[in-house]
């Protein structure tokens, strides 16, 4: 399988960036890190917008190595969506679609025209001028321009920072799309964990120009000792699918590793594979199932796996559970000491229906 | 009448202008991307025509053109001729004394276009070249006409740097304003009056074009 490797170095006035990794270069790789990591530099090195010393290697085909080779923008071919859409404000939308299209050889374009098009609901926008569309329309046609240049990779940079919630979650699915019906690895920065748990199959951690961890991402989400990196939202991400609708309680049941998870209604058929992001701190944990009338409708038997570092000013400590696959808990000190957790113990976990809305 | 200076002139402001945009591009291009320390030099050089008396311009540039000058010197090794009161003299003053006039609007052109979609062309496999091409100047369109027309006008309206670099010879310096100043050397007034006249309003009436197009443009180039 080919893979994506990376080893770069750059030095701005006060930032530095020394970032190595190496992904399978398929679906989504998420980039998360806060502002100032290093995510669009990083981006913008793998372009060849910005010229940093190492290596770059897609495949078989090395980008650029320090003094011996660096292959031009172009040469790269690689698509690239930035935060601003960057249409071309003389041209219309189709002619700012063929710009990329038509200075592709035929033999190496892959991407359908019709189908990028209706892909990205653009069928009525075509005719028309750039600045009368709505930020919304302008990063879909960007997004679409980038496709039919049938590149090698998309790097996509923070496209949906733009956009209110209604609209990015209309395009997140786009997102995905691209990756497996266009066979097109996808590089996806963000600040936005959210956004990534709904986009990204890998996940590369950006602290302060470097790469902290690389892999799956459920197994770097799952990592406590990265919790600290990712803010306020930490938690992780359940494979499931459907398994049966309530709507007379306006209720979805899903199938979970061999356990039900009841979510808020969600309008798919049943079978059809869900993601559900479960907040750490929306998680508790008992000993016992609870023998009383409870609220909490999710009861997971769980086996704890992991107990995180108490911090020192902190309350809260992460407990890694397994479900079936790894689901994250933030509890007190204080119920850590009451419940007497240890690592093998058997317990359950419980998780409330209407905490796990879609989050975008 | 005699329409000599007037040809002389329009031939002399056409090419000007021709050889300005062809100069002017890459400079304006170079200054609007460049991030060298030099940068602020190069802009006063590129200025100085606006704050120098004409004489003052003219004055340095008879004697780089004279047969001993520096210019001029090369000029006559390779063309065997004076450059001094000639057309060709002249054409390089003016070209020397527009200069701004053709390279700040360009600049600010260049400048409004930014980076940004000129990256975005080159990721859609764009050369630096076709990107220019295709991007920078349909966007900077606008810009070349406020330079055309500054640079043309501009050049209609010199005359200390001809009186001192190219004389007054018929059909080979002698332009408008030099004939204008003759005329009223000699008292011969209503001649004066009617090249002036013409003078003053074509002048006025492309520079209102220029300041209409550019405020329906939403930015003013000069």
């Amino acid at each position: 399988m080919s893979t994506l490797r990376f080893d770069l170095q750059l030095q701005h006035s006060s930032f530095v960036l020394n970032a190595r990794c190496e992904l399978p270069a398929r679906g989504v790789i998420g980039v998360f890190g806060h502002s100032g990591s290093g995510k669009t530099t990083l981006l913008r090195c793998l372009a060849g917008l910005e010229q940093a010393r190492g290596q770059v290697q897609l495949g078989d085909t090395l980008w650029q190595d320090t003094d011996r080779a660096f292959r031009t923008v172009q040469q790269r071919r690689v698509g690239f969506v930035f935060q601003t859409p960057r249409l071309f404000p003389h041209l219309s939308v189709r002619a700012n679609l063929q710009y990329g299209f038509a200075r592709t050889p035929q033999h190496e374009q892959h991407v359908h025209w019709e189908r990028t098009i209706k892909a990205l609901g653009l069928t009525g926008l075509l005719d028309r001028r750039v600045p009368g569309l709505s930020a919304g329309e302008q990063q879909r046609v960007a997004i679409a321009r980038a496709l039919l240049s049938s590149p090698r990779l998309l790097l996509m940079d923070e496209p949906l920072a733009a956009l209110d919630v209604k609209r990015k979650r209309e395009i997140l699915p786009f997102i995905r799309r691209v990756a497996v019906e266009f066979g097109i690895p996808v590089v996806f920065v963000s600040h936005s964990l959210q956004e990534l748990l709904h986009v990204a199959d890998a996940l590369v951690l950006l602290d302060q120009g470097t790469v902290v961890a690389a892999g799956e991402i459920d197994s770097v989400l799952t990592q406590l000792p990265l919790l600290g990196y990712l803010g306020d939202t930490v938690g992780c991400v359940l494979e499931a699918r459907v398994a049966a609708h309530e709507p007379e309680h306006g209720l979805t049941r899903l199938e979970c590793h061999g356990q039900a998870l009841w979510v808020p209604q969600r309008d798919m058929a049943i079978e059809q594979p869900q993601r559900v992001f479960v907040t750490a701190r929306n998680v508790s944990i008992a000993l016992q199932p609870v023998a009383v009338p409870f609220s909490v409708l999710n009861v997971l038997t769980a086996t704890v796996v992991e107990i995180g570092a108490v911090s020192a000013d902190g309350a809260a400590v992460y407990v890694k559970l397994d479900v079936g696959a790894p689901l994250l808990a933030s509890i007190t000190r204080k119920s850590l000491t009451l419940l007497n957790l240890r690592v093998g113990q058997r317990v359950y976990a419980y998780v409330k229906a209407v905490s796990l809305e879609h989050e975008l | 009448m005699d329409f000599t200076p007037l040809w002389l002139t329009l031939q002399l402001a056409t090419t000007t202008t021709a050889v300005l945009i062809a100069i002017g591009t890459p400079l304006a291009w170079w200054l609007a991307r460049t991030r060298t320390r030099a940068k602020p030099v190069i802009e006063a050089l590129v200025a100085l025509p606006l704050v120098l008396p004409p004489t003052v311009l003219g004055f340095y540039l008879l004697l780089a053109f004279g047969p001993h000058g520096w210019i001029g010197s090369g000029w006559q090794h390779i063309s065997g001729s004076a450059l001094s009161f000639t057309f060709s003299g002249l054409l390089i003053a003016s070209v020397i004394y527009s200069l701004p006039f053709v390279v700040q609007p360009l600049q600010t052109a260049f400048a409004a276009v930014g980076r940004d979609v000129l990256e975005a062309a080159w990721c859609l496999r764009a050369s630096p070249f076709d990107a220019f091409r295709t991007v920078v100047l349909p966007l900077a369109a606008r810009g070349y006409l406020t330079a055309a027309i500054l640079g043309f006008t501009h050049t209609l309206g010199e005359f200390g740097v001809v009186l001192m670099v190219g004389g007054n010879i018929p059909g080979q310096t002698q332009v408008l304003s030099i004939v204008i100043y003759d005329h009223v050397e000699s008292l011969d007034y209503a001649t004066a009056h009617t090249l002036s006249l013409g003078l003053l309003v074509f002048s006025f009436m492309v520079l209102t074009v220029v300041y209409a197009l550019n405020r329906r443009a939403g930015l003013r180039m000069l």
